[in-house]
């Protein structure tokens, strides 16, 4: 038998199939434990492992991105708008430009300036929710280019819906990156150590913007699963996701404070929480309820992993 | 007629000056370094001993005079350019990165990529090469340490002083300076730091080494600098002088400068 030592990268398994049993348990009289609600749950949690993986990116180097769902939400408009005049392939490209830009543009300004990316990404998630509002009179803008929905929100290849293959292509290159490549590597170093990462020669300015941008990248990329879902663009998407992904990659086992992080762990860490979301949906709970527990999930998760560590 | 191999000069150092906001650290230190040799750095606190160490490691530049590593007049504007150049600083708080494995901090920016072109287009490591280097080292150092896959945090003092030794040999120092490297070492793991030293000494690589121990200097260098007030007030042979020659050099009571023979 395999044994598993409870470590922070270790815990989202037990804490996952824990909550599983439980909610299978309790919820049996509802459709909770159904092939369509676990299908469902993985559906509309897909978005935000994207931003959980972008902010994955942000904390290794030992950033944190707050600005990571108003990214979203001004990818998504843009793209959506862009749609509507000059087709699928400028409006994807630009989107995904623009938030590695926005990103890229948070870490030059925490390096330059030498502020906490906690203070910079707050005052982009201000500056980028105004705008998206700005921008789209506080309207939804319609999407209906077939491609684009298809591509990232209904469609399916082979019978897989592509927002499942998009989930588990962006898992597998952020894995990647993060355990095969050099540049993972890097990362890992200068969130661990930066005087340990300079003095070997790492430029770390350098290797922070890049990781800011990634995760300004991931977001756009978010921003157009959820467009493509929705069939539509809002000002407002992505702005509730905060809570839930910071509680996501702390139950992942990322450090909040830099190092390595576990793409596995957030992973299900998203899926924890969206499971533990669908159980509350079902049982009853109210919205505001939800939002209670999602704080202390949060609270509960930041403390648990801090213990375990040591 | 070819000169021998141990006469030349890996480092020298002339006229280093440098200042903050106006404050004198450095005053014009002079001194060279021949391969495979150990020379000490002596000095007490506040005689330059630190400003000298960060210049030589790119830190920070110096405000007068030249590096020379190799005989090639250098500008060290960053760690890597003092890298690049062939010397490497084990410091004291040895600038191990903890959380990584020891293979992760010994091949820490300098990585092997995988074989293949495209995989190593995209920066692909390749671990198993690493690995098998990794332990060729060791091997050559004569050390062991009994899981390279460990975190560096999990390792003992000595151990870490190994794993920053292993590194910059692996760099390709032709000059590595160690900042006071046995203060935190035990009886046992400071003999074998002795026993290494002594070994990559034999095998061309210079060592200086600053140390607040003035036995532990004399047993194991060759020649000593000293350092006062900024200047460097003594570059001695250290068979020929006593002890507390060195700690009247140390403490500025004596301060001419005699040139080692």
């Amino acid at each position: 038998m395999m044994h598993v030592k409870l470590t922070a990268h270790t815990l989202v398994y037990y804490a996952f199939a824990i909550t599983m049993l439980i909610f299978t348990v309790l919820l049996s009289h509802t459709a909770f434990f159904t092939t369509a609600n676990l299908l469902n749950i993985l559906m509309q949690t897909s978005p935000i492992v994207v931003m959980a993986i972008g902010l994955s990116f942000a904390l290794s180097v030992g950033h944190i991105d707050l600005s990571i769902g108003a990214i979203v939400a001004i990818c998504g408009l843009v793209a959506a708008m862009l749609l509507q005049s000059y087709g699928i392939t400028i409006a994807v490209v630009v989107s995904l430009l623009l938030g590695g830009l926005i990103g890229a543009l948070n870490g030059y300004l925490c390096e330059r300036l030498g502020i906490p990316s906690l203070i910079v990404t707050l005052g982009m998630l201000g500056f980028l929710t105004g705008f998206s509002r700005q921008l789209s009179g506080l309207q939804s803008i319609p999407i209906i280019d077939p491609q684009f929905i298809s591509l990232f929100g209904q469609g399916t290849v082979i019978g897989i819906p592509s927002q499942i293959l998009w989930l588990a292509g962006l898992v597998f290159l952020a894995h990647t990156i993060l355990n095969k490549l050099r540049f993972g590597r890097h990362l890992f170093a200068v969130g661990a150590s930066k005087p340990a990462a300079h003095s070997m020669g790492l430029v770390v300015s350098r290797i922070r913007v890049c990781a800011m941008a990634l995760s300004g990248g991931f977001a756009a990329l978010a921003g157009l699963l959820y467009a493509g879902r929705m069939q539509s663009a809002r000002y407002a998407i992505g702005e509730s996701d905060l809570m839930a992904l910071i509680a996501a990659v702390a139950l992942g086992g990322c450090s909040l404070l830099g190092g390595r992080v576990n793409i596995i762990g957030v992973l299900l860490g998203v899926w924890l929480i969206g499971c533990i979301n669908n159980g509350l949906i079902l049982s009853g709970f109210s919205s505001n309820e939800q939002m209670m527990v999602k704080g202390i999930i949060l609270i509960a998760a930041v403390i648990v992993t801090s213990k375990v560590n040591k | 007629m070819k000169r021998s191999a141990l006469d030349q000069i890996v480092l020298k150092v002339s006229g280093l000056q440098k200042n903050f906001d106006g404050v004198d650290v450095l005053n014009g230190v002079s001194f060279s370094i021949n391969r495979g040799e150990v020379v000490a750095l002596l000095g007490d606190n506040g005689a330059g001993k630190s400003t000298l160490v960060n210049c030589l490691a790119g830190r920070i530049q110096p405000n007068k005079g030249t590096i020379e590593i190799n005989e090639q007049a250098l500008l060290l504007n960053s760690p890597s350019a003092s890298q690049q150049a062939g010397l490497a600083i084990v410091h004291q708080e040895l600038a191990l990165v903890n959380e990584l494995s020891v293979i992760e901090n010994l091949f820490l920016n300098r990585e092997i990529l995988h074989a293949n072109k495209i995989l190593r287009f995209f920066g692909w490591l390749d671990k198993n090469a690493m690995a098998k280097k990794a332990q060729k080292l060791l091997q050559r150092l004569g050390t062991y340490l009994p899981d390279l896959n460990a975190p560096v945090a999990t390792l003992s003092g000595g151990q870490k002083q190994v794993v920053a030794i292993i590194r910059a040999v692996h760099a390709g120092a032709d000059i590595i300076v160690m900042d006071e490297p046995t203060s935190a070492l035990g009886a046992e793991q400071y003999g074998f730091l002795m026993s290494l030293i002594r070994l990559l000494s034999s095998q061309g690589i210079a060592i200086m080494l600053i140390s607040h121990n003035l036995h532990q200097v004399s047993t194991l260098c060759d020649r000593a600098v000293v350092l006062f007030q900024g200047y460097s007030v003594a570059d001695v042979a250290l068979k020929e002088v006593s002890q507390t020659q060195l700690l009247a050099y140390m403490n500025g009571t004596v301060l001419e400068v005699p040139q080692a023979s």
